[in-house]
């Protein structure tokens, strides 16, 4: 099976369909001739033509405006925004046009969408490079929101969601691009190479939208996590020797809400990880959900570990950014409740 | 505050419009071009010929009735009979449904009158496949394309026949059957979603266009700026329509920088051709179109057309245009009124006469009334028979999510519960 790394399989996703169906588009800024800045698009305007993967202007709310349209017409643009920081401009266009056309016209017009931007930390790209701003996208109904956190899920899904009739917004942790990450910037960078994950098969195949991944099979603790905090989560759990069902997320809304609650109900421990900052965060959601379902089967406090309620500083990215440490404090401190 | 010394003289400027309610409003200095000029380039010029034609005004109708000058288009006495009844049946049909708000059968309504020509002279000269991207004062477009007026009238009503189910609030209707987009609500919007849908025509090799509107004050927005430059980037086939009905709600369109320069003129920046038309002569506005449409299709690009008009009713029904206009304001615009000037028009060639039009009028008013009362036997909002509540959980999403199905079933105790 050939290995790719995560910008490889999102590219493969998109090479597979533009293949396949002539009304998928691809565009952004620096998506065309160049290849795109993580370089995700490079090699599809040479091999699918300047029509089917282009440059736009520097206008996100213009880039998904015209996705909108596209898609209402019958096309299946995946666009691309650089960084999930610059997507704001674009919020209303998401927020009151993708997401609630199908409502708003009772099923007359739908826009099938796909919009493809890179999140979170860890590269030292300061307040404008490195947000997560899922949780100003899980509260709007009519939009669905995914993050892979392998290659192997980042191919599938962004198939399923150029597939999905309805607007998709599909989140890509950039710190995960080249390899997994378990938190510890001074360790040597690892790659995809070798990892079970990083083996991507070639064509098509999907990854259900709405489906979380059991990572590791445990009894003591259940942990939440989706992004670049799956492998911290994994790293600091074998370290502690702690028994722990890692659930990796994969699909924040849809939520995997079954999967959740029967492992709380078997652990009756709960932690939740997010690098997104703390207040209001997709981790309040969660701890919501899951007091909402699990309350007599928990024996300790539902335990939130974020970033903090900064922007993402610069100098200080790993003073920020909650990694291990505050990961394992966090399990240590619902392990003795 | 402290004074402060000042090394100039700027002070803040906050536009006002030239009469407020209790002034005696005089819109001489309004200058009506009697020639009509500019005259009519091929419409696949250069984009730079056409920047005259955007403080310019392309007009046709005189007030006298001839139809003159380059732009007067070849047009049957039958489609302009078409047409002024189009123009007095979206009157009809507005005047009907704001009494009817007012008895309290809807939530809300928004009347067209003193721009009709604007939508039907426009719709005219677009192909029906054409798709529209609407403001929610263009019901005279589905009205001129042959809309059902009672599945209109039911959407307002919200009943068991509005075909939004009761989804959205009255006059944003959605009619792709007709190549009516679905209204937002959000001002300005949709201009850039119109500019896509018509780089997919053009990407399928359509001979299909697009066409996208706005009103004065929601060029204020963004998306209008995306609007005009991705069409030009793109060379998209649409037409980016201006109304300059000359109010948004309650602020002159000089809060939306209207003061300095025509909203046409926009457009010369982005290398885009634009035409300023008269939006009162049903005639300049189809000529205008047909020219835009031309380019359009010959794969000329996008034109910005301002279509100048005034809006003589207020914005909505929840505002009322006294507070803050004078209340003959409307009478003194110095265009006149668009069905008043086809009419005249109509008869100046012999093809009309004053029986006639009465009679038009009654048989409009009649047809509405009548549609209306089939329309509300269907129910209305304060009726027992509006829309089923459990259709609001339906076109979230293609195929509904399990925590909406479970959202779903709390709201069916909770029903339940109200009946115990």
């Amino acid at each position: 099976m050939p290995e790719m790394n995560m910008i490889e399989a999102i590219r493969d996703a998109m090479d597979v369909k533009m293949s396949q169906d002539s009304d998928v588009l691809v565009f952004g800024e620096d998506v065309g001739y160049f290849g795109g800045v993580f370089r995700a698009t490079a090699g599809l305007q040479e091999k699918h033509g300047l029509h089917r993967c282009f440059d736009t202007p520097i206008s996100e709310g213009g880039i998904v405006g015209i996705a909108i349209g596209m898609a209402a017409n019958g096309l299946r643009p995946v666009a691309e925004i650089q960084f999930a920081d610059y997507i704001y401009p674009a919020y209303d266009q998401i927020a009151s046009e993708a997401a609630r056309l199908r409502y708003r016209s009772n099923g007359d017009f739908t826009a099938p969408l796909t919009i493809r931007t890179p999140v979170g930390g860890g590269i030292y790209g300061g307040t404008t490079h490195s947000q997560s701003p899922e949780a100003l996208f899980t509260h709007i109904a009519g939009l669905k929101t995914i993050i892979p956190s392998n290659p192997y899920d980042a191919k599938g899904l962004l198939i399923s969601a150029i597939e999905d009739n309805d607007p998709v917004l599909f989140l890509e942790p950039k710190r995960l691009y080249n390899g997994p990450f378990d938190g510890d910037p001074h360790a040597p960078a690892k790659t995809w190479r070798g990892h079970d994950l990083g083996e991507v098969p070639s064509g098509h195949y999907r990854v259900e939208i709405g489906k979380a991944r059991k990572l590791t099979e445990g009894s003591d603790v259940t942990i939440l996590a989706y992004g670049t905090m799956v492998w911290v989560a994994q790293k600091v759990a074998q370290d502690m020797g702690v028994s722990a069902d890692i659930i990796d997320l994969r699909s924040l809304l849809p939520l995997d809400i079954e999967m959740i609650e029967a492992s709380v109900k078997k652990t009756g421990r709960c932690v939740i990880l997010h690098e997104a900052t703390r207040t209001s965060g997709f981790g309040a959601e969660l701890a919501a959900q899951v007091q909402e379902r699990c309350f007599y089967a928990l024996e300790a406090p539902i335990l939130r570990v974020t970033g903090w309620d900064t922007p993402y500083p610069h100098a200080q990215e790993w003073a920020y950014f909650p990694g291990p440490k505050r990961v394992g404090n966090a399990i240590q401190k619902v392990m003795e409740a | 505050m402290a004074k402060q010394t000042k090394s100039n003289t700027s002070r803040l400027y906050v536009p006002e419009p030239p009469f407020r309610p209790g002034d005696t409003p005089d819109y001489s200095h309004i200058a009506v071009p009697v020639s009509h000029t500019p005259p009519r380039p091929d419409p696949l010029c250069g984009a730079h010929e056409t920047t005259p034609h955007a403080t310019a005004l392309i007009r046709v109708l005189r007030f006298s009735g001839e139809a003159e000058g380059d732009w007067a288009p070849e047009i049957s006495a039958d489609a302009l009979r078409q047409a002024l009844r189009d123009l007095a049946l979206t009157r009809a049909m507005d005047e009907r449904m704001f009494t009817m708000q007012r008895q309290g059968k809807m939530s809300f309504y928004m009347k067209s009158r003193g721009e009709e020509a604007v939508s039907i002279g426009h719709a005219m000269a677009l192909r029906d496949t054409d798709m529209i991207f609407p403001t929610y004062r263009q019901q005279g477009i589905l009205i001129q394309r042959g809309a059902s007026i009672k599945e209109m009238m039911c959407q307002c009503l919200s009943n068991s026949g509005d075909p939004l189910d009761g989804k959205s609030i009255p006059v944003l209707y959605s009619f792709k059957k007709h190549g009516f987009f679905s209204i937002s609500g959000n001002l300005g919007t949709q201009l850039i979603q119109g500019v896509g849908w018509a780089m997919a025509n053009a990407y399928k090799d359509s001979d299909e266009i697009a066409s996208v509107f706005t009103g004065e004050g929601a060029t204020a927005e963004g998306d209008f700026h995306y609007a005009l430059n991705f069409a030009s980037t793109y060379r998209a086939p649409c037409l980016i329509n201006v109304v300059n009905n000359q109010w948004a709600i309650s602020s002159f369109q000089g809060i939306a920088a209207g003061e300095g320069e025509t909203f046409a003129a926009r457009g010369t920046g982005y290398g885009l051709a634009t035409l300023r038309v008269d939006g009162n002569d049903i005639l300049a506005v189809y000529a205008a179109t047909k020219w835009a449409a031309e380019r359009a299709r010959g794969g000329g690009g996008a034109t910005l057309i301002e279509h100048f008009t005034y809006r003589k009713s207020g914005h909505s029904t929840s505002d009322d245009p006294s507070k803050y206009r004078p209340e003959n304001e409307p009478e003194v615009w110095p265009f006149g009124d668009p069905l008043d000037r086809l009419k005249t028009h109509l008869i100046h060639i012999g093809e009309w006469d004053e029986d006639r039009h009465t009679a038009l009028l009654a048989e409009v008013k009649l047809e509405i009334r009548e549609t209306y009362k089939s329309a509300e036997a269907m129910g209305s909002l304060s009726s027992e028979t509006k829309v089923n509540d459990y259709t609001m959980f339906e076109q979230v999403y293609e195929r509904p999510l399990p925590h909406l199905d479970e959202q779903k079933r709390m709201f069916a105790a909770e029903v339940e519960d109200g009946q115990a």
